[in-house]
């Protein structure tokens, strides 16, 4: 299958670390940095046996299928291994999970550019390293080595720039508020970003936010182990804010990433599973992939939960649900890299809020160029020409993504958070639909289908739960946009179940054919 | 740019510089690949436009280059959408 261009046989310490900077970002951040709002025990425990016993299997399983089907995407095989109509489904879920990504993650940036203005010029200066990196190595042929080197320290020296020179912007142009001027700024530039040529910009921003994650983690899991900080939030908080959703469902979609994702299912089989050496490597590349996201999302738990001074500081912070995430996971592992590093708090707290921030901005970078393609796929399978247009398309998908963070959020843009548990639902329902895919793989081989299939129980339940709930607060809050997308998601999470039963029982039919 | 493979032998550095290489190009492999040979069927197109009956003032400098690019002609209509060459007085297939 070799072809060196999809078809690339790589080692699989390299293919490790493209799959886990691939799956990790800001969603294991964001979601246990709101998840401890109901204390720290469950969201450790969830991520824990969720790393083990979901995502691990989850992502296993996804390179494993591809790598077993000519190295094809999960979305593909549903088609042929359920049915066309799950496949139908598919798509429709990576659609509205593209969209709430994107809405999502350009209002988590706008918060944390207003929460931490020294962030706003070293977040953007990452743009311009990524650049020059892209020219230097593509069109120059320098060495690799030295632009890594002088680009990582650039980042790092910019920090302090951005303390000098903190950037805020007016309190109205054209009477929109700094947190929707950021939305449209973020989302012009991700429009542009999109459509220029991958090794200009996305190519070498993914390489140096890779190389961000790997520094960053080993910052904070340094000062932690150095600095030991008391937990002060509680394992069970019995005094939840009056807003806050119950912990069941919820808690199981408010961490996604980090305890069990559908996104990883579509890397794996997307990408890695193509640069497989041997099949024995998935275990190692998938497994251990979910491993290192785990871990992201535990130092998350911990600075949320330990760097705090007193519960009275950290209950102050947790006033309402979903409204925290990257503001107290960049309060909370500031003071610990202070205290473990002994790095002045400033410099800290602007050092995490860029790496959350070029986290997400990867991510929607990608997010809205996946989109363009999508939108330009309809174009051609429906005819509409002007939707196969590169500028049309990109259009539609960032309007789309406007509509949504500031339909969700209102013109302020600063409620946009609220979409955050209807991506983890949708998240969940998506990996649901790859479990089922692997289940039915496995009926079909005569092999234990149990450890796919009880995750797979698991999390479409709790999907649908959520969604159900969500359903009963987005209509208390007359927010009909959402309602509409979370409609969609539960008649989705239906056909998933029927689909799900329905190949089952044909497996069972066949098997019992072929036996008796 | 491309990833050459090193040994023990040539030193920490190298291995350094085969593996951030590596890192670097793998995830975009084929998108690189696929945009550098869009831009080279572009090339080819212009290279052979003045045979296909398309005007092309740079032909006095393409017109050296079609000889260079003939082995890869017949890879480059096929691909292009066109089953067989589209100059009547050159078959390839």
């Amino acid at each position: 299958m070799r072809d060196d261009i999809d078809y690339v046989p790589t080692n699989r310490i390299v293919l490790w670390g493209h799959h886990f900077t691939a799956v990790a970002g800001a969603a294991p951040i964001i979601g246990p940095g709101i998840a401890v709002i109901w204390g720290w025990l469950p969201a450790f425990l969830w991520v824990v046996i969720g790393t083990m016993f979901f995502a691990g299997v989850h992502d296993f399983g996804a390179i494993w299928a591809s790598i077993r089907n000519q190295a094809r995407s999960v979305g593909s095989l549903t088609g042929d291994v359920v049915s066309h109509r799950a496949r139908t489904l598919f798509m429709i879920v990576i659609f509205l999970l593209l969209l709430m990504v994107n809405a999502v993650f350009a209002v988590a940036i706008s918060n944390e550019f207003q929460a931490t203005p020294s962030s706003v010029i070293p977040a953007w200066s990452a743009v311009a390293v990524a650049v020059v990196i892209g020219v230097l190595i593509y069109r120059m042929g320098v060495p690799i080595t030295w632009p890594t080197i002088a680009g990582t320290v650039i980042l790092y020296a910019v920090i302090y720039l951005g303390e000098l020179v903190p950037v805020t912007l007016p309190e109205q142009v054209l009477g929109l508020a700094p947190g929707a001027q950021w939305i449209i700024l973020l989302f012009v530039y991700a429009a542009v970003a999109s459509m220029l040529p991958v090794w200009l910009l996305l190519q070498p921003r993914d390489y140096i936010n890779g190389i961000q994650l790997f520094v960053g983690l080993g910052i904070l899991y340094g000062a932690v182990l150095i600095a030991s900080p008391t937990v002060v939030a509680p394992a069970i908080n019995p005094n939840v804010p009056a807003s806050t959703p119950p912990l069941l469902p919820l808690l199981f979609v408010t961490v996604a990433c980090g305890a069990i994702s559908g996104f990883h299912g579509l890397v794996g089989s997307g990408t890695t599973s193509k640069q497989l050496n041997t099949e024995t490597d998935a275990r190692f590349v998938g497994y251990l992939g979910s491993v290192g996201e785990g871990s992201l999302a535990l130092v998350a738990i911990i600075a949320t939960t330990a760097g705090f001074a007193t519960f009275a500081d950290w209950e102050a912070v947790y006033q309402t649900y979903n409204t925290q995430g990257t503001g107290a996971f960049v309060r909370g592992g500031a003071q610990i890299a202070s205290d473990g590093l002994g790095l002045p708090y400033g410099f800290a707290q602007t050092l995490l809020a860029v790496m959350a921030v070029l986290f997400a901005g990867t991510t929607m970078d990608a997010g809205v160029r996946l989109q363009r393609y999508i939108v330009q796929e309809w174009g051609t399978i429906y005819n509409i020409p002007p939707l196969q247009n590169g500028y049309v398309a990109t259009g539609v998908a960032v309007g789309a993504c406007l509509v949504l963070a500031f339909g969700a959020g209102g013109a302020g843009g600063t409620g946009g958070m609220i979409i955050w548990p209807l991506f983890g639902t949708t998240n969940q329902l998506l990996a649901g639909l790859t479990l089922l895919v692997i289940s039915v793989i496995l009926v079909k081989l005569g092999r234990p289908s149990r450890y796919t299939m009880i995750p797979m129980v698991f999390v479409t339940t709790m999907a649908f739960l959520s969604a159900l709930i969500q359903l009963a607060d987005l209509y208390r809050a007359g927010n009909y946009l959402l309602i509409a997308i979370d409609l969609l998601i539960i008649v989705a999470a239906i056909l998933v179940a029927l689909e799900a039963a329905s190949a089952f029982m044909r497996e069972k039919r066949k098997a019992a054919e072929a036996t008796g | 740019m491309t990833s050459e493979r090193v040994t023990a032998k040539e030193g920490p550095w190298a291995q350094l510089r085969e593996l951030l290489t590596e890192f670097y190009v793998a995830p975009y492999r084929g998108a690189v690949a696929r945009a550098r040979r869009d831009e080279d069927d572009l090339f080819m197109l212009f290279v052979y436009a003045e045979m296909m009956g398309v005007p092309n003032p740079a032909t006095y400098y393409t017109l050296e280059l079609q000889p260079l690019l003939l082995e890869r002609f017949h890879e480059w209509h096929t691909r292009i959408g066109m089953e067989h060459s589209p100059l009547d007085h050159f078959r390839c297939c």
